[in-house]
């Protein structure tokens, strides 16, 4: 089974990279883009064919290792 | 005194911390492998600079798990002296010795040049024999130093005197355009609430010598044999 992980700054922590990335494509002439936040996507290929046991997997090891609580946050989805 | 130079695969400034503990101050020291289980004896722990196993996923996430930090981590818990600079630094945050994490740098550059910090808290065994308020100018080389916490956390770093350094100008006023990376608070370096573990982006051991543009940093290596010396602190490996 298949778990994917996004990790994202939390709102409140400025994100330098989308700021540039949002001045990017406005000088591009995307206006309507008002703002970018960049962050990352993991896959996890999971042993378990059970979506609870893949989820609860998925999250234990973004606590641990993927996301770093101090600044980011995750969201997990699973295969059904 | 006995220095030991945690190495992690993609550690590149420990054999300048070594050099400076070694050479400049005439103490002994050791390399000690990231895999290995034992501190060997060691008065003072440095972590150094570098990229730690890469700095994937994010700087010092990695190195967190390497065997050795479970002796590191004791030995900090028993009060002995650690000191992490820049990359050693981040491994100290991601590993939970130290408050906070670091952001991207504000101007997305990485900036390697001599940058002023004043010292702000001089009860730690790494700026034992500097004066409160000395401005000290070392080099920085990072692209990952913005400091980063909540307001409540930065607001428990005031009120507890953990913030060591702070960036400067060269008068020691605070200043937006002294502020190489956006750090919050301005923060430079900081100790934990015991003051035994402290982390800095700036590397004192490459300004040790004259001949390497300035030899403000050899003051952090001295406070601490000295400190070790006069028995402020007592932790053994």
């Amino acid at each position: 089974m298949r778990a994917r992980v996004f990790v994202t700054l939390k709102p409140s922590v400025f994100d330098p990279q989308g700021r540039t990335i949002a001045e990017a494509l406005h000088s591009l002439g995307y206006g309507g883009v008002e703002d970018v936040r960049q962050g990352k996507y993991f896959e996890l290929d999971l042993a378990t064919t059970e979506s609870a046991q893949a989820k609860a997997l998925a999250a234990e090891v973004a606590d641990r290792l993927l996301a770093n609580p101090v600044i980011e946050s995750y969201r997990i989805e699973v295969d059904q | 005194m006995k220095f030991a130079v945690i190495v992690f695969p993609g550690s590149n400034c420990d054999q300048d911390a070594y050099h400076a503990a070694r050479h400049v101050l005439g103490q002994s020291a050791e390399y000690i492998w990231h895999k290995d289980i034992d501190l060997k004896g060691a008065d003072v722990v440095i972590l150094p600079g570098g990229f730690a196993h890469g700095d994937y996923l994010r700087t010092g996430a990695m190195a967190r798990f390497s065997p050795i930090m479970r002796e590191v981590e004791a030995f900090a818990r028993r009060g002995g002296p650690v000191l992490g600079i820049c990359n050693g630094f981040q491994v100290l945050l991601e590993a939970g010795l130290l408050p906070g994490a670091m952001l991207r740098n504000r101007g997305l550059k990485f900036r390697c040049e001599h940058v002023h910090i004043r010292v702000e808290q001089t009860d730690t065994p790494f700026t034992a024999l500097c004066r409160t308020g000395q401005v000290l100018r070392i080099p920085i080389a990072h692209g990952e130093g913005n400091y980063f916490a909540d307001p409540d956390v930065i607001a428990g770093l005031e009120t507890n005197r953990q913030i060591v350094f702070r960036y400067t100008t060269p008068t020691g006023e605070l200043a937006d355009e002294a502020n190489p990376n956006g750090s919050a608070a301005a923060i430079a370096g900081l100790c934990n609430e015991a003051r035994n573990v402290v982390g800095l982006m700036p590397h004192p051991e490459r300004a040790c010598e004259p001949i390497l543009g300035s030899g403000d940093g050899m003051v952090m290596f001295e406070s601490v044999v000295h400190s070790l010396k006069t028995g402020a602190l007592v932790a053994r490996a």
